[in-house]
């Protein structure tokens, strides 16, 4: 240890870097472009968090009070899409940017200049989303999914989000292709694939699933580009198209990606449960199989999402059972984390609040999925508020509260300052309870026939509506305060210095180096001594 | 700096999976296409044969509702003559459209039916109509188009009142 230390002892002076503006612009250090992924996630989650409280705003009463149903549908449309592309996955990116090196063992990401044009992608495409709004005929409407014949007919304000999904399917792409290199080449001697974390494996198998699909989205947006504006009919009826085909497109891509931003929030909650409950990982060898498991049978459940378009028996009995069929390695992912927190020494600091709080509420979330695999529940939920509970709780209390745990785990780290306790307790009790409050009653109104999407409800609603907007308002008010009280001020060193293991129980590599990372780390590997004790208490062999 | 070679190599291994990637999405529409062909579904705009057992269940009378519609501001006038009409399974049947081109030059357009509830369109045996074809109606043209088909018998003793609708498209570009 103290020799993997003693390297980084000339980091700063030996390579000069650029410093101001540029040295964020020319970022070839796997650190600098994983701060720029984390603070760009976080800023899209913001807009993307303004434009779920317009959503909110409206739906507080029934009527139509503040927005034109053609905005409404833009605020749906482009929440959906932000928070998606620009927030959760830039987010697990950047984590991966960071940690990984640090995590394996290695100097860099394989390839640096890439990862900074990767990163640079994001922001032109977020900016083409965003001004989408001022175009004529405003932005995209046609909800995150893009359905045609919605999508063929749109304003000017698609053709924008059409780019910008191209340009950020690229990024993604670059992202993927580094992550995989990475792992599978620059990983420190000794640590074989059965002995890296589990961030790492999931990370790796989400950058594999992203190869594999990004490309498709970005083909389905091609074929409505030019459907819109070269005379195809991929689907147009009129020509011979179908605009079903769209979804069966769509979601050939749509339902991986769900899994690209589930996965790595199992990998850190995989980190973290270990560390607070001070036991290895339990049933390591199954997690690693599970998580394979199901990125395989991500890519054959898209038909769950179209059992409302006539699809024939036969089909929807195979997408119903290969969709439950997901339930196993999940449920065996779930049984393990209760495993591993079995009998151990537990203690509940932020991020293992934020663990335990997206195994509860990710696990609800699941079954509520169940529910909607069941071909005819599922036409009767089908577009109702019940979907957008059930993909809340695994996406907001599923990919987000973990990305709040890594953020609380590795801020020590990240910045060489502790986090305030008290407050990251807080910012977890008040965003747990918000969440609930906000999207707990989505259940009922669901089951009671609310439609998704629609900017006015029937009075019955109301109720119900009144609690979720409230909810929703004080979930939006945590992040703030989260970003003023939590992140900034321990960034500034308000809460004094973090040492090199904050926590007590951390079997891994990046806790091997000083706090804060320097700048360069792991420019000569960690011993294999070192490698195979982690490894070893890690998990059990 | 056989690292760096070791992950140009891995480079070159995976740059063509999102290119083949980008490719199966394509792939998928003439797979789905001869998917669709071979199991006989989504044909809906090709004749059916006609039912074997043509005995008219003269017992059972449902009612059949007939729609129109235009789309892409299509300069047309299209309506059904008669928008409901009694039938029983297993009888032939014959509706007619009316179709008026209202604008100064010839249009094509292609009709495509659909149904409510959308599982009845597996008991609609289309004998003949004017959606197996693009219509291509010349300046103020009016032209009466018939469709000519049987309920099939096995029709769900739940269904009393089907929606049979048609969308007109405009042809436009190439395919016109």
């Amino acid at each position: 240890m103290t020799a993997a230390v003693h390297v980084h002892g000339h980091d700063d002076h030996s390579h000069a870097h650029p410093t101001g503006l540029m040295r964020w612009l020319t970022a070839t250090n796997h650190k600098d472009i994983g701060t720029l992924y984390l603070w760009f996630a976080f800023s899209m989650f913001l807009v993307g968090g303004v434009l779920a409280l317009m959503i909110r705003l409206e739906l507080f009463r029934p009527g139509l009070q503040f927005f034109r149903p053609e905005l409404f549908n833009q605020f749906t449309t482009l929440h959906g899409l932000i928070m998606v592309f620009g927030a959760i996955m830039p987010a697990f990116t950047g984590l991966a940017n960071w940690m990984l090196p640090l995590m394996i063992g290695a100097p860099d990401m394989a390839f640096a200049r890439m990862n900074n044009w990767s990163f640079w992608l994001l922001p032109p495409a977020a900016l083409l989303l965003l001004i989408s709004f001022a175009v004529p005929g405003g932005a995209a409407a046609a909800g995150w999914t893009m359905y045609a014949p919605l999508s063929t007919q749109m304003g000017m304000g698609m053709d924008l989000t059409i780019f910008a999904i191209h340009i950020l399917g690229m990024s993604s792409i670059m992202g993927s292709i580094n992550i995989v290199t990475t792992v599978l080449n620059m990983r420190a001697p000794g640590m074989t694939l059965m002995k890296m974390p589990m961030f790492a494996w999931t990370s790796l198998i989400t950058a594999y699933l992203l190869i594999a699909v990004a490309p498709v989205l970005a083909g389905a947006v091609t074929m409505v580009l030019t459907d819109r504006h070269f005379g195809t009919s991929f689907f147009k009826a009129a020509g011979g198209g179908d605009p079903v085909m769209f979804q069966h497109i769509f979601w050939f891509f749509g339902h991986p990606e769900v899994y690209i931003m589930a996965l790595p929030a199992f990998g850190v909650v995989s980190q973290i449960i270990p560390t607070f409950a001070r036991k290895p990982l339990f049933g390591y060898h199954s997690m690693v199989y599970a998580t394979s498991s199901i990125a395989l049978l991500s890519f054959i459940v898209w038909g769950h999402h179209m059992f409302a378009t006539g699809m024939p028996a036969a089909a929807q009995l195979f997408f119903m059972y290969a969709t439950m069929l997901i339930a196993v390695p999940t449920g065996v992912k779930v049984f393990n984390w209760i495993a591993t927190m079995w009998q151990g020494e537990m203690t509940f600091e932020t991020p293992m609040l934020f663990a335990i709080g997206f195994v509860c509420l990710f696990t609800m979330g699941g079954f509520s999925g169940l529910m909607l695999a069941i071909v005819p529940a599922d036409i009767q939920y089908q577009d109702t508020y019940f979907v957008v509970a059930h993909f809340h709780y695994v996406l907001v209390a599923g990919a987000l509260f973990s990305l709040f745990a890594a953020a609380y785990y590795w801020m020590p780290k990240w910045t060489g300052h502790n986090y305030p306790e008290a407050r990251g307790k807080l910012h977890f009790w008040w965003s747990m309870i918000a969440f609930n409050v906000t999207f707990f009653p989505m259940h009922f109104l669901g089951l009671a026939g609310m439609p998704r999407r629609i900017p006015d409800y029937a009075t019955q609603f109301a109720g119900f509506n009144e609690v979720a907007s409230l909810g929703a308002f004080a979930f939006g008010l945590a992040q703030v305060y989260f970003l003023f009280f939590v992140a900034i001020p321990t960034i500034r060193g308000k809460f004094g210095k973090a040492p090199d293991k904050p926590w007590e129980g951390v079997t891994t590599l990046e806790w091997e180096v000083p706090s804060p990372a320097p700048f360069h780390t792991w420019e000569t590997p960690p011993d294999e001594k070192l490698v195979n004790e982690l490894a070893a208490r890690q998990h059990l062999h | 700096m056989d690292a760096v070679a070791q992950n140009r190599r891995l480079l070159k291994k995976l740059l063509p999976i999102p290119l083949l990637m980008f490719g199966f999405g394509y792939a998928m529409i003439p797979f789905y296409k001869a998917f669709c062909e071979f199991t006989g579904i989504n044909s809906l705009v090709k004749a059916d044969a006609a039912p074997l057992n043509t005995r008219i269940d003269s017992a059972r009378q449902i009612t059949l509702e007939l729609d129109a519609n235009l789309r892409d501001q299509l300069p047309w006038r299209f309506k059904p003559l008669q928008t409901s009409l009694k039938v029983h399974p297993g009888q032939m049947v014959r509706v007619d459209y009316e179709l008026q081109n209202l604008s100064g030059h010839a249009i094509t357009g292609q009709a495509i039916p659909s149904y409510g509830p959308i599982n009845a369109a597996q008991y609609f045996r289309k004998l003949e109509c004017f959606c197996f074809k693009r219509q291509t109606i010349a300046a103020g043209e009016k032209r009466l188009m018939p469709v000519v088909f049987v309920v099939d018998r096995q029709l769900p003793a739940d269904m009393n009142t089907v929606t049979l609708s048609y969308t007109f498209f405009e042809v436009n570009g190439s395919n016109g």
